[in-house]
C-alpha cells in the first residue's frame, strides 16, 4: 500500500534544483509530444512534393504501347494516379495502405517467371520480356471496388486472362483457376513478419472459376496510366477481375494453376464467414462488420468533397450475370 | 508502491500555466491542421480515413496518458501531475467527438438511416459508440462544483473510464481486417494500466459482488 502522501515542509528555495529537474522533465514529455506530432505534420506537409515526386523516388516506369480503351470501359472520372500508386493493400509490404508505396519500390521485377501449369495442354513459361510482348495490350479503365467500401477509376494496361488461358490450352476436366503472388520474405517485409503482414499465412492465393477466368472482362494488366505498373500496384503482372472486390484481383503473379477442385483463397482462409470464394461486388449483402449498400469514391477533392454513391450489383458490370444464374448469392457471398 | 525519488517533485504556478497552454495549443492544433489538410486534400489519397484514424487513435492516447497520470505522479512521486489529468481526459473526450462527427459528415456523409443502423448493426461501431457516450458523461461531470456535489457517486461513475478505455480498443481492433496490427501494442499497455490498479478493481468487482449476494 502507498503511504499517504504528506507535503514537506523542508520544502525551501534550495529546492530549485528538483525544479529545474522537475523542468526538464516536462520539456522532454513536451519534446516527445512535439516530435509525436511533427512527424505526422512532416507526412502531410511533405504529401503534395511527395506526389508530384513518385515516379522519381519508386521504381521507373516503362512506357507501353497499347491499343486505346473499347467497349470495356468506364468514362467516369479517374482517380489520380498519385492516389491509385499510393493507397494500396499489398499486405506483403505492410498493413498500411501508405506502406506499399514506402516498401515496394525495391522489388524486383525483372528477372520474373510466370508458370501457367496444371491442368493444361501446354503449360507455359513466361519471362518478363513476355509479359509486355507477347500478347497485345490495350487500355481498360474499370471501377474497383474494395470490400472496404471504397472505389477508384483505374487505366489498366493489359490482355484478356482468356488468351493467356487459350494459349495453355485447359483440359476439359480444368474447372477453376488458382492464383498465386511471389513468396520472397527477403524482399516481401510482410511475409517475413507475423506481424508486420497482417498474421496472414503466404504467399497470397486467389481462385476464379474457369468460366469467370475466361470472361472478357478479366485482365491481366502490366500497366497503368499508360506504363508498366509500379511494384505497390502489383508489378509486374496482376489479375483485375471488375466485377469482384479489390483483395480477389491478386497481385505480383508467380503462378496460375488450373485444377478440377476449388482452390483456397487467403482471406476466405483467414475469415470465412466475412470473405466469401465468390466475393462479388453485391449492395445487398453485406460485410458483417459493415454495409456495403454504398461506397465513396475516390478521385480529387477533400474531406468536403460529396463522393459517397450508391453501389451497383456486380459494381455496375451486369453483363457477368449470367455467370450465377440460379446461384443463391446471399449464401454463396 | 516503491517511489523513484525519495522527495516529491514540485511544480510552480507559472510553469504550471505554461504546461496547459502548451497542451492546449497542440491539441486543438492539430485538429484544425488536420481539417485544413483534409479540405485541401493533402492528407494521403482518402482524407476522410486519414482523419478519422487520426482522430481516433489520438482518442485513445489521450486516453491511456491520462489513466497513466496517476501511477506515474505516485510513483516519482510528483502530485501535481494530477492537476493535468482533467484536461488530458477532455481533450480524449474531444477527439472521440470529432472522430465520431467526422464519422457521419464524411464516411456517411449525414445519411441518417445509414448512420443509425450502422450504429446498431455493426458491433465493432456499437462498441464505439458506447465508449463515446461513457466519456461523454464523463466530461459533462467533470467540472468541480459537480464532483463535489456528487460526492462518492463520482468516484463510481468516473470509474467507468477503465470500461470505456477497453471497449475503445475492441472498437479499433475489431474495425481492422486482421487481428495482427497496432491495437496489440496499446492492448498491452492497457493492461499494464489495469495491473497497476489491480487492488482497486478486484475491490470494486468484490463489493458488487457481495452487494448482489445480500439480496
Amino acid at each position: 500500500m502507498p503511504k499517504v502522501f504528506k507535503p514537506s515542509v523542508k520544502l525551501t528555495d534550495n529546492d530549485v534544483t528538483d525544479e529545474r529537474i522537475y523542468r526538464e522533465r516536462r520539456q522532454i514529455v513536451k519534446a516527445m509530444g512535439f516530435v509525436g506530432a511533427s512527424s505526422l505534420l512532416a507526412k502531410s506537409a511533405t504529401a503534395d512534393w511527395f506526389w508530384e515526386d513518385d515516379d522519381k523516388k519508386a521504381a521507373a516506369r516503362r512506357p507501353l504501347s497499347f491499343q486505346e480503351p473499347g467497349k470495356y470501359s468506364t468514362s467516369e472520372t479517374r482517380t489520380p494516379f498519385a492516389k491509385v500508386s499510393s493507397y494500396n493493400n499489398f499486405y506483403e509490404f505492410g498493413t498500411d495502405k501508405s506502406d506499399p508505396a514506402e516498401n515496394a519500390g525495391q522489388l524486383q521485377t525483372s528477372p520474373w517467371t510466370l508458370r501457367v501449369d496444371g491442368l493444361v495442354e501446354n503449360p507455359l513459361k513466361l519471362d518478363a520480356d513476355d509479359l509486355t510482348e507477347r500478347f497485345p495490350l490495350e487500355e481498360r479503365i474499370y471501377r474497383l471496388r474494395c470490400v472496404e467500401a471504397w472505389s477508384m477509376v483505374i487505366p489498366w494496361v493489359g490482355f484478356e486472362l482468356a488468351a493467356l488461358l487459350r494459349a495453355a490450352k485447359p483440359l476439359s476436366s480444368a474447372k477453376y483457376v488458382a492464383f498465386e503472388t511471389l513468396y520472397d520474405p527477403k524482399q516481401m517485409p510482410g511475409q517475413a513478419s507475423r506481424f508486420m503482414g497482417g498474421g496472414i499465412d503466404y504467399p497470397y492465393v486467389e481462385g476464379l472459376r474457369l468460366d469467370e477466368a475466361m470472361h472478357p472482362l478479366t485482365l491481366m494488366a502490366v500497366g497503368l496510366y499508360g506504363k508498366t505498373l509500379p511494384p505497390q500496384n502489383g508489378a509486374p503482372i496482376r489479375l483485375v477481375v471488375p466485377w469482384k472486390y479489390g483483395f480477389k484481383s491478386i497481385k505480383s503473379l508467380v503462378r496460375i494453376r488450373l485444377t478440377d477442385k476449388r482452390p483456397p483463397t487467403t482471406w476466405n482462409r483467414l475469415a470465412p464467414q466475412e470473405y466469401g470464394f465468390y466475393a462479388n461486388v453485391n449492395p445487398d449483402v453485406a460485410h458483417p462488420r459493415w454495409s456495403q449498400a454504398s461506397e465513396r469514391r475516390i478521385t480529387t477533392g477533400g474531406l468536403f468533397t460529396r463522393n459517397r454513391i450508391e453501389t451497383e450489383m456486380f459494381n455496375g458490370y451486369s453483363e457477368v450475370a449470367p455467370l450465377y444464374q440460379g446461384m443463391n448469392l446471399t449464401k454463396w457471398y | 508502491m516503491n517511489r523513484l525519488l525519495s522527495r516529491p517533485l514540485r511544480l510552480p504556478a507559472t510553469p504550471r500555466r505554461l504546461t496547459k497552454a502548451g497542451i492546449h495549443l497542440l491539441a486543438t492544433g492539430y485538429l484544425v491542421a488536420l481539417f485544413y489538410w483534409g479540405a485541401t486534400d493533402n492528407l494521403g489519397a482518402d482524407p476522410v480515413k486519414a482523419l478519422l484514424h487520426s482522430t481516433g487513435t489520438w482518442a485513445i492516447n489521450l486516453l491511456l496518458i491520462s489513466l497513466s497520470i496517476s501511477p506515474l505522479a505516485k510513483w516519482l512521486p510528483f502530485p501535481d501531475l494530477m492537476r493535468f489529468r482533467r484536461l488530458v481526459g477532455l481533450y480524449s473526450f474531444t477527439y472521440a467527438m470529432v472522430h465520431f462527427f467526422s464519422f457521419c459528415a464524411f464516411e456517411l456523409q449525414f445519411d441518417w438511416t445509414l448512420i443509425a443502423s450502422e450504429i446498431v448493426e455493426r458491433p465493432y461501431i456499437t462498441v464505439g459508440f458506447a465508449a463515446l457516450l461513457i466519456l461523454s458523461l464523463l466530461a459533462a461531470t467533470s467540472t468541480t462544483p459537480i464532483q463535489r456535489r456528487m460526492g462518492p457517486a463520482w468516484q463510481r461513475l468516473h470509474n467507468w473510464v477503465y470500461a470505456a478505455a477497453l471497449l475503445a480498443l475492441l472498437h479499433y481492433t475489431w474495425s481492422l481486417k486482421t487481428v495482427w496490427e497496432e491495437p496489440v501494442f496499446y492492448w498491452l499497455i492497457a493492461a499494464g494500466l489495469l495491473y497497476l490498479r489491480r487492488d482497486k478493481l478486484l475491490w470494486v468487482v468484490r463489493k458488487k459482488f457481495k452487494k448482489n449476494l445480500a439480496r
